[in-house]
């Protein structure tokens, strides 16, 4: 068990580092270079330019740059943006609570709507209610989720005004920032929930055909007891991995999701700094967004195997 | 030698025929898609959406970029599906967008896939040190979430329809990659390889010959439910404002249009969303399908 959560451990180390190294690209691969394309065509005072390059460290050969990236970057040394002039972690860790809030938030949502419909979904299997939950799960799957934001908001904000469509409503307590959060989390935990329903239906399914299952019921249990104690626990266990893997997912999905309704995190944030060609910001964001969502299935894998006695035993 | 229980494992009579044979199956597969009636409609889906995608210049009742006084206009006998912000036909708007979509996604997934099969096939026969770069390599692409991949590279390379292809393209290397290496490296092991090569046959003969035409079905699936997942992304940074770039119309950056007049009409908003979400809708139902028609013992396991 040790050894194995050590291994595990140590396989994150090269990919960390590959992240890293993808990071540092980002700046490098910009055609030209990063001080054409931040000064454009007006200035040329060669000055400023050599000022500029240094500030980048362009100066150097590409290992050095690399070198010295990669050491401010052990440091906790982000760069700072080239517009605010504000260290770039400073505000990632500003905006990382909503993005948080947002992700942590769909995947509740997600789990609420997945697994009740899924296990509707296997015991009354071929009802109607089987075969909307079917479709819903299909179309969930197709459907882009920034779309489904901008129905929602037509839906609920422009046509029935119920709940605000854009910010985060800082400053407006508990239940008003509750508000504004209710759309995103639906819009981001759609696809989530249409994926983990399926998985909850099949493997529903597929336990309620066991042996046990069917002592269960020998024994004169009432169908919704041989659901709940008996087949419920373990139908779940692959529906817990598919969530697992798709958690680190979610943190991809909250760039657009974020777009579309104006939330204050990292996602709006990167793309600002796209748009503004703030590459610092860019670097910094992606960077930190990939390092989390590589911790995030790390410590997924690791609860699972602790959570499932089976994989304890140390294969 | 020949069995009939699995068809796809090569015979001499397959050597001796093999345009026939491979004529023969597909023939055999679409009968089997066209049986189960969700593969049924994901196939008419996919044949409509592509037959709109090239046929869009005759079918276009109007230049997509034409503009008009009739901003925003409500869908009449003039624009069938309505007028966006500009007074453009939106009809003829998603039908280009149609072209645009369905254009980048198949070049995408057709190089990533390319490229991918080789990287798979070299890592999976050849295994070593080939196998010790590539597959770390495909690894750590895994471990970057699809779009802030995508977005890390059109951020650097500037939004644009090339920079959007090449993004796309790195992001859909490893899964065709990761597939091909383990279907080789099982393949690899079958006595039938394991004859060819003591006859003698060459390396590059035993791939071409054994481990791809064995890798087909996978592959295949593969490629189906990446078009559906590519077209996803493709409409996400269009939307976000980093793929095809205006006058062209791409469904991704109509939404994004759409959107800032959505208290005035909403079919520019509905439009585009109805478009994506039909043809992902279709790609993925093909590709369900073409899973459990080539081979059973795929079902049920979900690609990504």
């Amino acid at each position: 068990m040790l050894r194995m959560t050590l291994i595990r451990l140590l396989s994150v180390v090269p990919v960390l580092f590959g992240i890293s190294v993808i990071s540092f690209l980002v700046i490098r691969m910009i055609p030209g270079d990063v001080i054409s394309s931040i000064m454009g065509q007006d200035f040329g005072d060669p000055a400023v330019e050599a000022e500029l390059r240094r500030y980048f460290g362009l100066d150097m050969p590409v290992h050095e740059q690399f070198l010295r990236w990669l050491g401010a970057l052990l440091q906790g040394d982000l760069g700072t943006s080239m517009r605010t002039g504000q260290p770039v972690l400073e505000e990632i860790m500003q905006r990382f609570p909503s993005t948080l809030l947002l992700a942590v938030s769909a995947l509740v949502v997600s789990i609420l709507i997945s697994i009740p419909l899924g296990v509707i979904s296997a015991t009354k299997r071929n009802g109607l209610l089987d075969a909307g939950t079917r479709i819903g799960s299909l179309i969930g799957l197709s459907l882009p989720n920034f779309w489904l934001g901008i129905l929602l908001v037509y839906v609920f904000s422009v046509s029935l005004g119920w709940l605000p469509s854009q910010g985060a409503g800082e400053g407006e307590g508990f239940w008003g920032s509750l508000k504004y959060l209710l759309l995103p989390a639906i819009t981001l935990g759609a696809s989530l929930a249409a994926i983990s329903m399926r998985m909850t239906r099949s493997s529903m399914l597929e336990v309620l055909n066991q042996d046990y299952v069917r002592t269960a019921r020998a024994k004169g249990l009432a169908e919704r007891v041989v659901v709940a104690r008996h087949a419920l626990r373990n139908s779940l266990i692959p529906v817990v991995t598919v969530i697992g893997i798709q958690a680190g997912a979610l943190l991809g999905g909250t760039v657009i999701v974020e777009q579309v309704f104006a939330w204050p995190g990292l996602g709006t944030m990167v793309i600002r700094g796209i748009s503004q060609r703030d590459y610092p910001v860019v670097q910094g964001t992606l960077l930190f967004l990939a390092f989390f969502y590589v911790v995030v299935n790390l410590v997924v894998d690791l609860l699972y195997t602790y959570l499932d006695p089976r994989l304890r035993s140390g294969h | 030698m020949v069995t009939e229980v699995a068809p796809d494992r090569p015979t001499r009579r397959r050597a001796q025929e093999p345009l026939a044979r491979a004529g023969r199956r597909t023939a055999q597969v679409l009968r089997q898609i066209m049986r189960d009636r969700v593969g049924a409609i994901g196939l008419v889906i996919v044949v409509l959406m592509t037959g709109a995608a090239v046929l869009a210049p005759l079918i276009a009742p109007y230049d997509p970029t034409a503009m008009s006084n009739q901003r925003l206009a409500s869908p009449s006998g003039t624009f069938l599906l309505g007028a966006d912000e500009a007074g453009r036909d939106l009809l003829s708007r998603a039908l280009y967008g149609a072209r645009t979509s369905l254009t980048v996604s198949l070049i995408v997934v057709t190089c990533a896939g390319a490229i991918g099969v080789l990287l798979g096939l070299l890592a999976g026969f050849y295994r070593g040190f080939l196998d010790a770069i590539i597959t770390p390599a495909t690894d750590i692409m895994f471990s970057f979430p699809t779009l802030l991949l995508a977005l890390a590279v059109v951020a650097a390379r500037g939004p644009g329809t090339e920079n959007l292809i090449l993004a796309l393209v790195i992001v859909f290397i490893p899964s065709f990659a990761r597939i091909v290496r383990g279907t080789a490296m099982s393949i690899r092991r079958e006595p039938y390889v394991e004859s060819g090569q003591a006859v003698g046959l060459s390396n590059t003969r035993l791939i071409l010959k054994y481990i791809l035409p064995n890798s087909i079905a996978p592959i295949a699936v593969q490629f189906t439910t990446s078009l559906a997942y590519a077209i996803l992304i493709e409409a996400s940074l269009g939307y976000l404002g980093l793929g095809v770039q205006p006058p062209q119309p791409s469904w991704g950056s109509m939404l994004s249009n759409g959107k800032s007049f959505m208290e005035i009409s909403v079919w520019p908003s509905v439009v585009p969303g109805i478009c994506i979400m039909i043809t992902v809708l279709g790609f993925n139902l093909l590709g369900d399908t073409l899973r459990d028609a080539l081979d059973p013992r795929l079902r049920g396991r979900s690609s990504r």
